[in-house]
């Protein structure tokens, strides 16, 4: 039944999503392939984090920092890709973000502090970092890099970006899921007592947890290298934008429900929505107060529904 | 970093941690003590002018200047304290108090001051009404709810800059004699701020109101048992909370005189700081409103330190955000809560 449920909300997010799109058509007969080639590209940075956060709310914490993080992989990718060859740097950047991941889920289980707390400390840190690394925006990306998001795949129809988004997040997430690994991230998410009476390494699950959130990020933070070819120290909106995503997304606060599919449907409905109310040619302005309707008013709508299953 | 060792340490430690758990202020204040105490060995003279020549024992000055910046981030972090009894968090403080103060700031000039401040903080009011309704009525999640009514706030400010984009701003000459005068030695926010913490202070020790926070953060069920009508309670405390960050916004325009779409934001992060470090759980529950103002004076304290140190920005953010984490980290192994 739950299962049920939780299919039901992701599958009206595909049917919304569809009829955004068609909705978008309507309104711009001239919108196709390159408008939603633009709109997958935009949608990349959000998706990632969009992504990481998700995986810690699935096993029930929060992290705060993913902006900066992402940031701090991005001024990590442009510092590197001016002095090296792409590759090794993109790797270094994957490392340094599960690094950061890990050491946000390190710090939680070993100071015992509260996860808000701690990731809102890290926040400043990996923030402090990243002006570090670089004062000001420069530095350069490979461009291959840049080349990899931009364009179509295969079919003349499918933008790059969303198959990398699509092609990441299964890599990580699908395998993840099968195994011993993600079967205590959403144990520990649902109940961590229980997880770890019945015999889950909870720390160690929470750090990885944390860690799959900071590969997520590097690869949000060269996906804004990719996008802008420097580094921009200063973190982007991703925060708040994740946390809407997630919860729209059908991943319940508090952990243990939800997957990834539902999140990453929920990035393209309101950067959809977002294109829609330029397209109608609505204040950008006014854009940010429906944004907020619609994350405030779904998890009203959302709450009402599964009132009952929260209450138990 | 020092730790504690952590299992089971001699009994006198145990007893002292124990001691301190009772006494948060104790450590706190000590703390406290001890920043100002190292800001005094980088820069001699800056606390003690005696030192440095001039014949006052302590700068009235430089305490004043401290409380004066302390004050709005102590008044955003009444919000968090008071939503953390209950297991919330505010996060849209810091919009509602770049609202108030803008709207003020633009309106004072056109309708009068009495209004435009009465508008302010209706403004605080409503958005606050409007996180009690989704907390309370709708069970939405604090921190989505907050998070979302501080999104809506944000356009809704952006409109209406575009609307009054040529109407000009001034600020109250109330706020601004508030916001930077002074008389005594101290700064004048600092008359309305001690009667403020003492209002605070009473309605978390003294009043049913109170008893109700704490209660639906120890154990919201049993709190609904014995009939607490939990959605009043929520309504009625983030409405509060929004008045208080409208009332914070206001005095902060007076500090900065420069209204700005941003004005306030920044403040939030830190509001949450200085609640945890003052020893709010953010579980619900267990707070002191006495602590979160200690924490917002080391707060200012530290950003002191931070500037004189003449580090690059970025390890100046860096270095702000670990010693957060210290603080709180080390609080939470000498007391043993969370």
């Amino acid at each position: 039944m739950t299962s049920l449920r939780k299919h039901a909300w992701v599958i009206s997010l595909a049917v919304l999503l569809g009829a955004l799109l068609v909705l978008t058509k309507l309104i711009q007969p001239g919108f196709g392939v390159a408008g939603l080639e633009s709109l997958a590209r935009a949608a990349l940075p959000f998706a990632f984090a969009t992504a990481g956060m998700a995986v810690v709310i699935i096993a029930g914490g929060i992290d705060l920092s993913v902006a900066s993080m992402m940031a701090v992989c991005a001024v990590t990718a442009a510092v590197l890709m001016e002095r090296m060859s792409g590759v090794p740097a993109f790797l270094i950047v994957l490392s340094v973000g599960a690094a950061m991941g890990a050491i946000n889920g390190a710090l939680i289980i070993f100071t015992k502090v509260p996860d808000i707390v701690v990731t809102l400390a890290m926040l400043f840190v990996w923030e402090g970092v990243a002006l570090l690394i670089l004062s000001s925006p420069g530095g350069a990306t490979a461009d291959w890099l840049e080349g990899a998001i931009r364009g179509y795949f295969l079919f003349a129809w499918l933008p790059k970006a969303f198959l990398i988004i699509a092609i990441v997040a299964a890599v990580i997430w699908a395998p993840l899921r099968r195994t011993k690994l993600g079967l205590s991230i959403y144990a520990i998410g649902s109940d961590e007592r229980a997880a770890f009476r019945s015999g889950i390494s909870v720390g160690r699950t929470k750090i990885a947890a944390y860690a799959i959130c900071g590969l997520f990020c590097a690869f949000g933070g060269l996906s804004l290298a990719a996008l802008t070819g420097i580094g921009e120290p200063v973190p982007g909106p991703y925060l708040m934008a994740s946390v809407a995503a997630v919860v729209l997304g059908g991943v319940v606060l508090g952990g243990g429900k939800g997957g990834l599919l539902g999140p990453l449907i929920a990035v393209f409905i309101l950067r959809i929505i977002r294109t829609i109310l330029t397209l109608m040619a609505v204040d950008p302005n006014v854009t940010t107060i429906v944004e907020g309707f619609i994350m405030v008013g779904v998890v009203m709508l959302g709450t009402a529904l599964t009132l009952k299953g929260a209450r138990g | 970093m020092s730790v504690a060792p952590e299992p089971r340490p001699d009994p006198a430690l145990e007893r002292f941690g124990r001691y301190l758990a009772d006494n948060p202020m104790i450590p706190l204040i000590g703390f406290l003590l001890l920043l100002v105490a190292a800001l005094e060995i980088m820069r001699p003279g800056i606390v003690t002018p005696f030192r440095a020549g001039r014949d006052e024992l302590l700068s009235l000055f430089w305490i004043g200047n401290l409380i004066k910046f302390a004050i709005p981030l102590a008044m955003l972090a009444a919000c968090q304290v008071l939503t953390m009894l209950t297991a919330g968090i505010d996060l849209s403080v810091g919009v509602i108090a770049t609202v108030a103060a803008f709207v003020c700031a633009t309106l004072a000039g056109s309708i009068g001051v009495a209004p435009a401040v009465l508008i302010a903080l209706s403004c605080g009011i409503v958005v606050g009404l409007v996180n009690g309704f989704g907390v309370g009525v709708v069970r939405v999640h604090p921190l989505i709810m907050t998070l979302g009514t501080g999104l809506i706030a944000t356009g809704c400010l952006q409109v209406y800059q575009r609307l009054v984009i040529n109407a000009g701003t001034e600020i109250p000459g109330f706020l601004g004699w508030l916001g930077t005068g002074r008389t005594l030695g101290m700064p004048n926010g600092l008359y309305v701020f001690v009667p403020f913490a003492l209002f605070i202070l009473w309605i978390m020790r003294f009043t049913g109101f109170g008893r109700l926070l704490f209660a639906m953060g120890s154990n919201e069920h049993a709190a609904r048992l014995s009939g607490v009508r939990g959605w009043q309670v929520h309504l009625a405390l983030y409405a509060l909370s929004g008045l208080i960050a409208a009332v914070a916004g206001l005095l902060y325009l007076g500090m900065i005189r420069q209204p700005s779409l941003s004005l306030a934001n920044p403040l939030l992060l830190p509001s949450v700081a200085a609640a945890v470090i003052g020893g709010t759980s953010i579980f619900g529950g267990r707070g002191s409103y006495a602590g979160a103002i200690i924490g917002a004076l080391i707060l200012r304290v530290l950003d002191t330190m931070l500037t004189l140190l003449q580090m690059p920005e970025g390890a100046r953010t860096a270095l702000f955000g670990i010693i957060i984490l210290a603080v709180t980290a080390l609080y939470v192994r000498i007391t043993g809560s969370r």
